[in-house]
């Protein structure tokens, strides 16, 4: 069983985020970068895949750039037995990630029988990827997993759906699945693990290897700015009691216009 | 000429073995902390990612760390508890003996199943007369023809209630103090192991520490390290290797009390601003900061000694001591950011002034670190 995981490198999440100077995207110079929570999630249900199909090889696939490798040698530590890397900057848009993932699987010479990703990175939150991916390379595909089970060439994959409810999908493979938290508990890469991995294969492929180029962007990203600092809550006070169905109803008002919540 | 970066690998050895002290062992510490119980199942886990056991060589099972890799793992599970790496961290010193002073055959039988499943050893070096002056251990090992005969009694044995397998030292001859210092591997279940109660400590409280008493213990002859008499020279080789690791612990422990302080100070305000803002701290955070950065660097440089075939009981016992006393004032000092709150069980704080007292104690005093240091500069 050919088994691929796309797996993306992010801020750690108690990086201090800064806009670069030209607004273009964050500083990076800085960064300390972990692997994509839910991409973790994505690659032990690989591992876990090619526990139970015997002779399976897990090969992943990062699109980004070269000045640390951390996610892709996180999953070969894991367990994942190849590596691809597609270089690039890191502020490509959704859609060239994906043009580059489907150029990387092709390149590795394997039809993949199942693609497992996270559902969405947590640093641009775009969560495009995998359902652009699924469209590129003629798969179905299905998002927010949380439940997976595999017998012969079918899956079966419980989706989570607003208000808690499950839905359930009977799929055929090929297909790609795009996983939430719950789905599994990632193992840590363990020390041998990590000495094993120095000598896993890893490939390196420029963007113009997988036939990616600036032409391809969608997205252009031209003035990244931090959130504005929130503004001091409002107090009242309706101790008062003869005030208080005036006060209540400026409230309302104030979450009604002002805050648009109700 | 001099590189202060860590290898690739060892980043990432870093990240994994600091992963699991904040995932698996901070969440844990206080709790078994306070009910004074070995988390078997945290240690057990630790083992199976291969974060113990480190000093065990390829050829019998082991990883294939380096000195100085184990540091990096020693540093980061003592940031998670310093009691449940006590706990780890006394495998290593209870199997280093046989690394150093061993043959294969004995290599083979008593370190490879320690790397096929999760076992625990105890090293007898302490007993109730003799701490500092080891030399003049009472414990006696008899030739018995076809075996030794072990008498004695050991104090303040680190895994002692758990253990597989106990590492001993005794003589062969009290008159003939170091000369007759000699090792022995005793393996658990042997008749006359008597195991004392748990001591009731101030710190390191999940680790499990008791008195050993051996009384006519028979073992083959073949468990004896190296010849009769060869014990010593084995003993000094063995804290070669395990002052820099008791060294990297206080690190770990200091630099877990700086971070617990630093943001402490960030949240805490008095007088109108995070107490941060105030000189005051800021110089207690520099000096705390300074203080684990040198002490970081000698332990680095006495396990880099070791991995260059260098000898390195000078610096060792620097890093000892130095690591060890800069901990007991970084952790006091973390209290100290703390106030009120830093004397409550409910801040992690206290704990980590009380685990740090222990490490200016086990493995050699400070005292007993500048007695070597001063040694060695008079030399």
């Amino acid at each position: 069983m050919n088994i691929f995981v796309c797996v993306k490198q992010v801020p750690d999440t108690e990086t201090k985020i800064t806009p670069s100077g030209d607004g273009t995207f964050i500083e990076t110079s800085s960064i300390k970068w972990i692997m994509n929570p839910y991409d973790e999630f994505a690659v032990e249900q690989a591992l876990l895949l090619k526990a139970a199909n015997a002779g399976s090889t897990v090969t992943v696939l990062r699109v980004g750039s070269t000045q640390d490798t951390e996610a892709l040698r996180t999953a070969l530590a894991m367990g994942a037995d190849e590596a691809i890397l597609v270089e690039g900057q890191d502020n490509l848009d959704s859609y060239m990630i994906a043009k580059s993932l489907k150029g990387a699987i092709e390149k590795s010479g394997k039809n993949p029988d199942i693609l497992f990703t996270g559902k969405q990175a947590i640093d641009d939150d775009c969560l495009q990827v995998p359902q652009l991916l699924a469209q590129m390379i003629d798969m179905p595909s299905v998002s927010v997993v949380v439940g997976f089970e595999s017998e012969g060439g079918k899956v079966t994959l419980k989706r989570e759906v607003e208000g808690g409810a499950l839905e359930v999908y009977e799929v055929n493979t090929p297909v790609v699945v795009a996983c939430n938290k719950g789905i599994n508990t990632p193992r840590y890469a363990s020390l041998p693990g990590i000495m094993k991995a120095k000598k896993k294969p890893l490939q390196n492929l420029s963007l113009a290897d997988v036939g990616v180029s600036g032409d391809d962007r969608r997205v252009k990203y031209s003035n990244f700015q931090l959130p504005p600092e929130k503004p001091p809550g409002k107090k009242f006070d309706a101790m008062d009691e003869g005030k208080q169905a005036e006060i209540v109803a400026e409230v309302v008002q104030l979450l009604r216009n002002e805050a648009k919540v109700i | 000429m001099i590189n202060f970066e860590l290898s690739q690998e060892q980043k990432e050895i870093h990240t994994m073995a600091m992963k699991f002290a904040r995932q698996e062992m901070i969440p844990k510490a206080s709790e078994y902390d306070q009910k004074s119980e070995m988390p078997l199942e945290i240690l057990e886990k630790a083992w199976s990612l291969g974060l113990v056991n480190t000093c065990i060589p390829t050829e019998f099972g082991g990883t294939g760390f380096s000195t100085m890799d184990s540091m990096i793992i020693t540093e980061a599970l003592a940031y998670g508890c310093l009691g449940m790496n006590t706990a780890l961290m006394a495998n290593d010193l209870a199997l280093l003996p046989i690394v150093i002073g061993g043959d294969d055959v004995q290599k083979k039988k008593f370190l490879t199943p320690f790397t096929e499943s999760y076992k625990i050893a105890a090293f007898c070096l302490t007993e109730p007369g003799n701490g500092s002056d080891a030399g003049g251990i009472k414990t006696s090992i008899k030739d018995g023809g076809d075996h030794w005969l072990i008498n004695g009694q050991k104090m303040w044995i680190t895994n002692a209630g758990y253990a597989d397998l106990f590492t001993l030292y005794g003589t062969i001859d009290p008159e003939l103090k170091h000369k007759g210092i000699s090792a022995v591997v005793i393996e658990k279940g042997t008749e006359g192991i008597e195991i004392g109660a748990a001591e009731k400590k101030m710190g390191h409280c999940c680790s499990d520490t008791r008195s050993v008493t051996f009384k006519d213990v028979k073992i083959p002859k073949e468990n004896m390290l190296g010849a009769p008499g060869d014990g010593w020279k084995i003993a000094m080789k063995t804290l070669d290797h395990s002052r820099p690791m008791v060294a990297a612990s206080a690190v770990g422990g200091a630099q877990c009390s700086l971070d617990y302080a630093t943001q402490y100070s960030k949240e805490r305000v008095q007088f109108n601003k995070p107490i941060a803002a105030h000189q005051a701290i800021q110089f207690m955070l520099a000096d705390m900061a300074t203080k684990i950065e040198a002490a970081r660097l000698l332990v680095y440089k006495s396990a880099w000694l070791i991995d260059q075939g260098l000898s390195n009981t000078k610096i060792a016992s620097m890093a000892k001591a130095f690591a060890s006393d800069s901990f007991m004032q970084v952790a006091t000092d973390a209290v100290q950011i703390y106030g009120g709150y830093g004397y409550s069980k409910e801040y992690p704080v206290e704990k980590l002034m009380r685990d740090a007292k222990l490490i200016q104690i086990y493995e050699g005093t400070s005292q007993i670190q500048r007695l070597v240091i001063a040694k060695e500069v008079l030399k």
